[in-house]
């Protein structure tokens, strides 16, 4: 039961974006679109999963004094197989994620829970919080990129869902601007209902 | 040495595709340094300064040691190393040489290793097939606008300390659909690339 917890934690309850405020930079950026934001989810949450199993697994043997180098080593490995792997296999997502690849090494959620919560917690428990903390990012991302790919182009998945003679594309929504205003009216919304909650 | 092509990687650098309005990279410390005018001063200092030496770095060691090895796969493995290491140098050497700039700047450096336009610009220069100089130039000039949009948004975040907001737009919302806002003013460089 306690394990479920840390599956579930990453969905809503400690989401790593909406809540924690973790790693906005990919999320803006790859969220233009449903397959981009699929395809960033994936790549991140495997990165996540196994560098978290890797680091539980090490966590005895890392000295305390240099875990952080250790730690971002281990990331960098699994983000080069990612970027490795999906430049042979998937071209045109890895040309359309660019460099937001190599930059999930930076990307703060991922040294965020190796630090919080994989160097010190068993190796079941971290590969939970992990698909937990990936599911809870993907899902953030496809909502952003649901709103801003539906109202910039009409479309979801280049399937055109509203088409141009009902409905007029905003482009702005895809643009940098609206990745800015759809994040920030979506928090907004989101502190709205906790602050609803609170009061009821 | 062609310097059309360094003022238009500068341009391009700081107002076309500036770090953070247009290409996302550095949103953390943006959001989260921005609330006084002089932390974001210092922060972005601090940045100018390892963007260029990052570029420089990173430019060098790829060049003359990942090319003709044939390892451009351990790229991303070494930058971040570099870019880690470097930052505690850095540290180490203004704490030792400067210690009212150390006091002044302390605290941001250790942050600056996780900003992800550090990473960004380095990645960008082997991208684009830069040379040392445009790689410099790029860094130094990329860090300019990230202070420049950093030194913006927290003169306009002074002023939301006593403006009537909604509660919900409190805090970080406001300042992402403030972002909003600066990016669509933003947007019109763009008519500037060549």
């Amino acid at each position: 039961m306690k394990m479920m917890g840390e599956l579930t934690k990453g969905f809503f309850k400690e989401n790593p974006i909406f809540v924690i405020m973790l790693g906005m930079c990919p999320t803006l950026a790859t969220s233009t679109s449903m397959s981009n934001a699929v395809g960033m989810g994936i790549a991140a949450t495997f990165v996540l999963v196994c560098s978290n199993i890797l680091i539980s697994i090490l966590r005895k043997i890392i000295p305390n004094t240099i875990r952080i180098p250790c730690y971002i080593v281990v990331i960098a490995a699994f983000v080069t197989i990612v970027d490795l792997s999906m430049k042979a296999w998937f071209p045109e997502l890895s040309k359309s994620l660019g460099i937001f690849i190599p930059l999930i090494v930076v990307n703060c959620i991922i040294l965020g829970r190796a630090e919080a919560f994989a160097g010190k917690n068993g190796i079941i428990a971290s590969t939970l919080d992990g698909i937990g903390m990936g599911i809870g990012f993907t899902m953030a991302l496809l909502l952003l990129a649901f709103i801003r790919e539906l109202t910039g182009t009409g479309k979801l998945f280049n399937i055109v869902i509203l088409p141009e003679n009902y409905f007029n594309p905003a482009l702005i929504m895809i643009l940098p601007p609206g990745a800015f205003l759809v994040l920030g009216s979506l928090m907004a919304l989101f502190a709205w209902l906790r602050l609803r909650k609170e009061k009821a | 040495m062609d310097f059309g092509k360094l003022i238009v990687i500068s341009i391009g650098a700081v107002f076309i595709n500036n770090y953070i309005f247009s290409r996302f990279l550095g949103i953390c410390p943006f959001v989260g340094v921005s609330k006084k005018l002089d932390s974001a001063t210092g922060m972005g200092f601090a940045v100018i300064f390892v963007m260029s030496l990052a570029s420089a770095v990173c430019y060098a060691l790829n060049t003359y040691l990942l090319v003709p090895l044939k390892l451009e796969f351990l790229q991303t493995l070494l930058f971040i190393l570099v870019i880690a290491a470097l930052v505690q140098f850095v540290e180490m050497v203004i704490a030792k040489i400067s210690p009212s700039l150390y006091t002044a700047l302390g605290i941001y450096l250790p942050l600056i290793t996780t900003n992800c336009a550090v990473l960004g610009v380095a990645v960008l220069n082997v991208n684009e097939k830069f040379t040392f100089i445009e790689s410099l130039v790029n860094g130094f000039m990329g860090g300019i606008g990230f202070t420049m949009a950093l030194l913006l948004m927290s003169g306009l975040r002074e002023r939301y300390e006593t403006a009537d907001i909604p509660k919900p737009f409190q805090g970080f919302p406001i300042t992402f659909v403030t972002a909003a806002s600066m990016g669509l003013a933003f947007m019109g460089f763009a008519g500037l690339s060549f």
